[in-house]
């Protein structure tokens, strides 16, 4: 499977990655290098095989349903770049 | 005094036990260490000067008292991917500018807690997407080690003053540095630089398919990537969940062993920590591998790998059967799909766990005429090249309509991959001998690599098969090229084997020696 500049494009804009008319002819060769290298997966016999879910077999560790953390709204909201009273600051969103 | 640098962490640890020389005398020699060489290497991002002197001044006052711990006034690097409190912790990328965590990760919370000196943040590829430091937002980090060429010279014949002595001449060997400039490996390309140049005792490090090991190998170090579980990844900047681990780079592997062994505990914070107590890999070494069955995989002999490293390996071979390990030929079938398999799964993850990085919570921020456009402007100013095309892969692969082809099947093929692992396992044998890199060290700025992302990606061909079937893994470094730079070799072991591999490596090391750059900077 090969992608053209049009799916690069939808493909970015899923992402949130602002790309140039430029930076998407780039990137559609690279992303076309790249799944061709990868194409030939398709050779391999999975027929019965299971999809890896996790590489130790182990059972997922559950946490205690109690309160151990929180209460540093400040430190949560300290490395934003905008910020009043302990909220995130964002373009308006809602009209 | 004789320069502290050059101490490894095991001699260092001895002389502050013995009062011989203090935690503040070795910091201050690696502060200056670092400060003459950095703007030549680019290993470090931040240098923590002030922490790294009250933190010795601590262990200090704690060796006076006989209360040191393991690590007591050992004098580290730590890589940039991990969250250290209050200091710069940006994953080499211009998306997190600015970003000092209000938390400490495990790892290094572990390492303090046994008394280690912070130097500073060590360099890297920009989210650890790379294989030769070079997709850092500051820049590439430079390799110590640079190529050399041996030459016969004549001596010329010499008087010396009236009726002094005549000097007849002769001839010599001499080594002679070539100027090029070449990289570190990648992407723990600062630990293993700042390691190989006695800038640090000794860097934490990650892998997510080769970072650790591929690093160490190009820089005549030691690299050992746990089996995953074995270290905690909280609080380390996230590349690839279910690949990445992290691990140390030393000067030996006796120190590798030291380092692991503080980084390593069982954490309720990361769930796939697995609950297992951490053994004392230190006193693996020395104890003898007699009887040990040690597999050579027919698969890691590829087309076009340089003669120089099939000698090596033969080298390896032959240093652990005189040892007395019998050696055993293994076929591990699906060696060559881990590395397609990994380029979906890994960009996968990639593209989940990076969708945080949007301008609201921390770092860059691109303003934009709505939401949407901030976020579009600011992920394309803040992620380098190599990272946007992982995220682009990675929602390729998992969107709609292909999710099956390409991300189903790259989980099946990892579970056959897994599989060869333990079949080879469960016939007997103890640990696995592979090259650990198919090349030397190459040069900066590569042509054949930057033209073609796929070229750069070969360089993990040996390492990423151990990610992907979540085994440890260790460079050693086991000889020099015809052109005077180190190579190493990889062994593989069961999960949770990491004795084994530092047993197995320490009489590598005994066999090969130990290897340094000439100084040039």
């Amino acid at each position: 499977m090969s992608v053209d500049v049009k799916t690069v494009k939808r493909v970015a804009r899923l992402a949130r990655i602002a790309v140039s008319e430029e930076d998407a002819e780039r990137m559609t060769g690279e992303l076309n290098a790249i799944l061709g290298f990868v194409e030939q997966l398709n050779e391999v016999d999975v027929s019965g095989v299971e999809p890896m879910t996790s590489v130790t077999p182990m059972e997922m560790k559950k946490r205690q349903d109690v309160v151990t953390d929180g209460n540093k709204a400040a430190d949560i909201v300290a490395n934003a770049p905008a910020t009043e009273e302990n909220f995130f600051l964002v373009p308006k969103v809602v009209e | 005094m004789s320069d502290l640098t050059r101490l490894t962490i095991s001699q260092a640890r001895a002389k502050l036990r013995g009062k011989e020389i203090t935690a503040t005398e070795i910091t201050e020699a690696y502060l200056s260490a670092i400060d003459r060489a950095n703007p030549a290497l680019n290993a470090y991002v931040a240098v923590t000067g002030d922490r790294a002197r009250a933190m010795a001044k601590a262990s200090d006052a704690r060796l006076v008292k006989g209360e040191g711990g393991a690590l007591e006034g050992i004098p580290l690097g730590i890589k940039d991917l991990f969250g250290t409190e209050g200091v710069h912790t940006q994953a080499a990328s211009h998306v997190l500018d600015g970003f000092k965590p209000r938390y400490e990760s495990t790892v290094t919370a572990n390492l303090w807690a046994d008394g280690a000196v912070m130097l500073g943040k060590l360099n890297m590829d920009e989210f650890a997407m790379g294989s030769s430091n070079e997709t850092s937002y500051y820049g590439p980090v430079i390799n110590p080690w640079r190529r050399s060429r041996l030459d016969t010279v004549v001596m010329p014949t010499t008087h010396q003053g009236d009726g002094g002595f005549v000097s007849a001449g002769g001839t010599k060997t001499q080594r002679t540095l070539d100027n090029a400039q070449l990289v570190p490996g990648g992407s723990s390309g600062g630990s293993a630089a700042a390691v190989s140049a006695f800038l640090c005792a000794g860097a934490t490090a990650t892998d997510t398919g080769g970072s650790i090991r591929q690093p160490a190998a190009f820089t005549g170090t030691v690299g050992i990537k746990p089996t995953y579980g074995r270290c905690s990844r909280w609080g380390i900047v996230a590349f690839a969940s279910s690949l990445d681990q992290a691990g140390p780079i030393a000067r030996d592997v006796r120190d590798a062993a030291i380092m692991l062994k503080s980084m390593a505990s069982v954490d309720p914070k990361d769930t796939t920590s697995v609950d297992r107590p951490v053994p004392d890999y230190e006193a693996a070494i020395g104890k003898p591998i007699k009887g040990m069955k040690v597999g050579i995989p027919k698969e890691y002999r590829v087309d076009g790998m340089p003669e120089e490293i099939e000698a090596l390996w033969q080298k390896g071979i032959a240093w652990l059967r005189d040892a007395g390990a019998e050696i055993v030929d293994i076929s591990l079938p699906h060696t060559k799909y881990a590395l397609p398999a990994y380029y979906i799964v890994a960009p996968a993850e990639a593209s989940s766990n990076l969708a945080r990085y949007d301008g609201v919570r921390y770092g860059l921020r691109v303003p934009g005429k709505d939401i949407v456009e901030m976020y579009e402007k600011t992920r394309a100013a803040g992620f380098g090249r190599e990272v946007k095309r992982r995220i682009m892969i990675g929602t390729y692969v998992l969107s709609a309509g292909y999710y099956d082809a390409y991300y189903l099947q790259a989980q099946k093929v990892r579970n056959l991959i897994k599989r060869d692992f333990e079949n080879v396992f469960a016939a007997g044998v103890d640990v696995i001998l592979t090259p650990a890199t198919p090349s030397a060290a190459f040069g900066i700025a590569d042509e054949d690599m930057a033209a073609d992302p796929v070229k750069m990606y070969l360089n993990d061909i040996f390492t990423v098969t151990v990610n992907m079937a979540g085994l440890p893994g260790i460079a050693v470094p086991a000889g020099l090229d015809p052109k005077g730079l180190p190579l190493g070799l990889q062994l593989i072991g069961r999960p949770f084997e990491e004795e084994t591999l530092f047993q197995t490596a320490a009489v590598i090391e005994k066999a090969a020696g130990t290897f340094q750059p000439d100084k040039w900077w």
